[in-house]
């Protein structure tokens, strides 16, 4: 059981491996849920490349806007979501203009078959 | 001689006497001019006792355009509170809103307050909460309510000998922060006080407190105690906000604070929730959690009195 178990982990990281070795450069998209007025993940760590994704569950509107001016979303209602593509690397703050307490990072990691 | 003798051998003791005076002053002050605010409880004695005074009412976050369980009817609910205006049995000077007029800031959103809140026939003077100026240029806002008002819409005015600053600190918001007033209105504060007697009756609207309710909730404005600091000679300062949706009052020193409730949706006490979220409560319950306040001055005692009243008990 235990056995089999192994060998099945064993292949989901060798189809991991795989992909990534395939695939370097191939775009992913990730989600921010916003919840309770948190940002899930608070910190997040992408490869360059990823398009992410804010998704608002609150039943009050709360925005994604950058600390340093490099995107900024609309006021996001119920279930409205806002996206955008870390093309670069870097560490990107932001913040919800309408709850400053709210904060939140995106860490952008060089891709792959970069650098 | 006697004299020289007398002055010079006063000196210290007088010192000690006039600082004694200072803050028996302040006392003298507080119960002379008033500055102490009582919630009465019923209206209509206050209403009643106030003949001869200022009255002026308070209505705050009506978010029009808010469609959630929590109150998914805010326009009917804002009708209500005005209707309790409009069968006052003593018309009001004038009324302030201290802002969330909207919900999301959109044209349909002021229009309707404005329909339902002009049927009250009383000037009204705004000041903006967060969700009225969501348009990057605030330009939907100060194009209704700002104008005159500077940079996002601050502004005074004088009413019965009381002076009234209607504040903003929720523009230009910073990472991390709570509400703030910012470094050119803070320095307007200052200059617009400037001269005024300090038997001159000050009241304060904004729309975030102005003292720390809730930090974790950003409850509260990170400068307000350079504006509070301009306001300390005053023997009666009173501070009138919205925002957290629910009747809160302290005094400190001269200065009284105190938060109106909303006439859309109720929020939780500070920290008694997940997060600031609407309250959902039964429909039977949520009109006791709605409502507006009734601020009435008193010439002569100058006393002043806040009576918040639900829209259901």
């Amino acid at each position: 059981m235990n056995f089999g178990k192994n060998i099945a982990l064993g292949a989901i990281g060798l189809a991991v491996v795989a992909a990534i070795a395939i695939g370097p450069v191939r775009a992913e998209e990730v989600e921010v849920k916003i919840d309770n007025f948190v940002y899930n993940p608070q910190t997040l760590t992408v490869k360059a490349g990823t398009t992410v994704t804010w998704v608002n569950h609150d039943d009050i509107p709360h925005t994604a806007t950058s600390k340093t001016g490099v995107f900024r979303s609309k006021a996001l209602d119920t279930d409205d979501k806002f996206s955008f593509t870390f093309a670069t690397a870097g560490t990107f703050p932001y913040f919800c203009a309408l709850h400053p307490h709210m904060t939140g990072t995106i860490v952008v990691e060089a891709g792959s078959g970069k650098s | 001689m006697t004299t020289h003798d007398h002055d010079h051998g006063e000196g210290p003791s007088r010192r000690k006497v006039l600082e004694c005076m200072t803050w028996a002053g302040t006392g003298v002050l507080w119960t002379i001019s008033g500055g102490v605010p009582h919630s009465l409880g019923i209206i209509d004695e206050a209403l009643a006792a106030d003949a001869k005074g200022l009255t002026f009412l308070q209505i705050s976050d009506s978010h029009m355009g808010f469609d959630k369980p929590a109150n998914p009817n805010v326009k009917s609910t804002l009708e209500e509170a005005i209707g309790r205006i409009k069968a006052l049995p003593a018309k009001p000077a004038f009324m302030i809103h201290t802002g969330d007029i909207t919900h999301l800031s959109k044209v349909k959103e002021f229009d309707d307050a404005e329909q339902i809140i002009s049927q009250a026939k009383l000037d009204v003077n705004y000041v903006p909460g967060e969700h009225d100026i969501i348009d990057p240029e605030i330009k939907l806002y100060k194009e209704r309510y700002g104008r005159g008002a500077k940079g996002p819409g601050y502004y005074s005015f004088d009413a019965n000998g009381v002076h009234f600053m209607g504040l903003v600190n929720v523009a230009a918001l910073k990472a991390g922060g709570m509400g703030s007033l910012g470094d050119e209105q803070l320095a307007w504060i200052e200059a617009d006080l400037k001269g005024r007697s300090t038997s001159t009756p000050i009241v304060v609207f904004a729309h975030i407190p102005l003292w720390t309710v809730y930090p974790q909730w950003g409850w509260g404005t990170e400068d307000s105690e350079r504006a509070l600091s301009y306001m300390k000679r005053f023997g009666s300062v009173t501070v009138l906000n919205g925002h957290i949706h629910q009747v809160m009052q302290k005094v400190e020193g001269n200065v009284t604070f105190h938060t109106a409730r909303s006439t859309a949706f109720p929020q939780p006490a500070p920290g008694s929730a997940p997060s600031a979220g609407p309250l959902k409560v039964t429909d039977d319950k949520l009109r006791t959690m709605l409502g507006i306040a009734s601020i009435a001055f008193e010439q002569g005692d100058q006393r002043l009195a806040i009576v918040d009243t639900p829209l259901a008990s």
